[in-house]
């Protein structure tokens, strides 16, 4: 298929003699947004690590069909620079790896930041902001390399309540903007909302690929159903 | 009210000769810790590689400086290795090399806190965002280190200043060592003095470390 993004083949990895990730096979298509669901341990942090590099891996391929595609990733941790400003935070990576003179790459962080509705804390320090601030320049600092494909690895677990939505809005957006994008997230109603295409990862392996509806009210596999439980309760009285 | 022994101070050139004791003070410490910096620095990034006999090498010399108080080195090597290699080393010069070995390994080990204390996530959102290695560590993490490395090498200068007091017990004349002899001198005529010229050496001291803190201090603020 012509419309192949990243291409990822018979993935093996291991750490410790314990095998994380057990034989993953996945296309990621041209704007498709996939939610990747499973327990903890499950290996769904370790594939988004290993396919942004920052794990090495045994057996297997990563490829992006365009060599020269950008991956940006988003973590749990906003990590954010503490000692920039938040625009200098935004434009250390396009001055320093593109060579973006930096009038240019202050203009083009301005602009993003002022679809993330933080234009006027560009020259806050990251400690002056929220959680969900911080976690929204996180993920302006990724888009203005211009990434084909977003990763984005529980960007809300560690978030206060109240600050979630306005950090799931944001991928929302980019969603609708047509971005490629591959997301691990707890947040069942927002993998619900936002997903193409869900995959449930248990013991390293895709145990489950399904449409959102499909995966959501009629898992097809146990394994899924016994998974998705855990987040219902039934009521004591 | 009792007869402080102030007025000594200024008879002849007596708050002069202090000032001159200082300075040579001054003058141990600050060559000392130009020294400590740069080398402090290297030692420091040396302790975080993972080369094992690099790491026991550099931590015997630590806690070897550490667990020897000030004065015995100063008396090895002025008193021990000018006899032992036949070396021939002025107070002064012993004084620095004694100085500069604390320095050295005292900054080495907080510049390794410091680098240890940059959490990993640190280099890895630096690394998801295509920067180099060497990007990586100007413009991420040795801006944090030395933001870290402040207030504690700081407190480390300080410390140097106040323990060249030391200094006289191998015939160097600083601060100290003209007070003693000032308060010698007049000692027929102002047997009070010990009390207003020990005073003014407090004094020079703070002002001198008083200074430094508070440079410290304000660089602290604006990076808190």
């Amino acid at each position: 298929m012509s419309d192949v993004v990243l291409s990822i083949k018979d993935l093996h990895k291991s750490f410790d003699g314990n095998l994380i990730l057990d034989g993953i096979n996945l296309d990621v298509k041209q704007g498709e947004v996939i939610v990747i669901v499973g327990p903890s341990g499950c290996g769904k942090s370790t594939l988004l690590r290993t396919i942004k590099g920052l794990e090495t891996y045994e057996i297997g391929s990563i490829s992006t069909t365009d060599p020269k595609a950008q991956v940006g990733m988003v973590f749990q941790n906003y990590e954010l620079f503490p000692h920039l400003k938040v625009i200098d935070n935004i434009i250390l990576a396009p001055m320093k790896v593109n060579g973006t003179p930096k009038s240019e790459a202050k203009e083009k962080a301005l602009e993003f930041l002022d679809r993330v509705g933080l234009k006027d804390k560009a020259n806050s320090y990251p400690r002056q902001l929220s959680g969900g601030q911080k976690q929204r320049v996180a993920i302006v600092r990724a888009l203005i390399m211009n990434p084909e494909i977003m990763l984005f690895d529980e960007v809300t677990a560690a978030l206060d309540p109240e600050m979630v939505r306005e950090v799931l809005d944001v991928m929302l957006g980019l969603a609708k903007q047509g971005k490629t994008m591959l997301i691990v997230t707890h947040e069942m109603q927002f993998a619900k909302a936002i997903a193409d295409r869900v995959l449930f990862l248990d013991g390293g392996k895709i145990v489950e690929e399904n449409t959102p509806d499909e995966f959501f009210t009629k898992p097809k596999t146990k394994r899924a159903k016994k998974f998705l439980n855990v987040f219902e309760f039934d009521a004591i009285r | 009210m009792p007869d402080l022994g102030l007025d000594v101070l200024f008879k002849g050139s007596n708050f002069l000769r202090l000032l001159e004791g200082l300075s040579e003070a001054a003058k141990i410490s600050l060559i000392a810790i130009a020294i400590s910096i740069p080398v402090g620095l290297l030692v420091g990034v040396l302790m975080t590689s993972k080369n094992i006999i690099l790491k026991v090498l550099f931590r015997v010399y630590l806690e070897t400086i550490r667990i020897m108080p000030q004065l015995v080195l100063l008396f090895i090597v002025f008193f021990g290795t000018t006899k032992t290699l036949g070396w021939k080393l002025d107070g002064e010069t012993a004084s620095i090399i004694v100085f500069s070995l604390w320095g050295v390994a005292e900054m080495g080990d907080l510049v390794r806190g410091s680098l240890v204390s940059i959490p990993k996530h640190q280099y890895e959102s630096s690394k998801a965002l295509g920067l180099s290695k060497n990007q990586t560590f100007l413009y991420v993490i040795i801006p944090q280190t030395v933001r870290r490395m402040i207030p504690l090498s700081i407190n480390l200068i300080t410390r140097m200043i106040k323990t060249t007091s030391l200094v006289l017990m191998i015939g160097v004349v600083e601060v100290l060592k003209v007070a003693q002899q000032i308060i010698e001198a007049n000692r027929m005529s102002s047997p009070n003095a010990a009390f207003g010229v020990f005073l003014m050496v407090f004094l020079l001291y703070f002002v001198l470390c008083f200074v430094i803190s508070s440079i410290a201090g304000m660089l602290e603020k604006r990076w808190s």
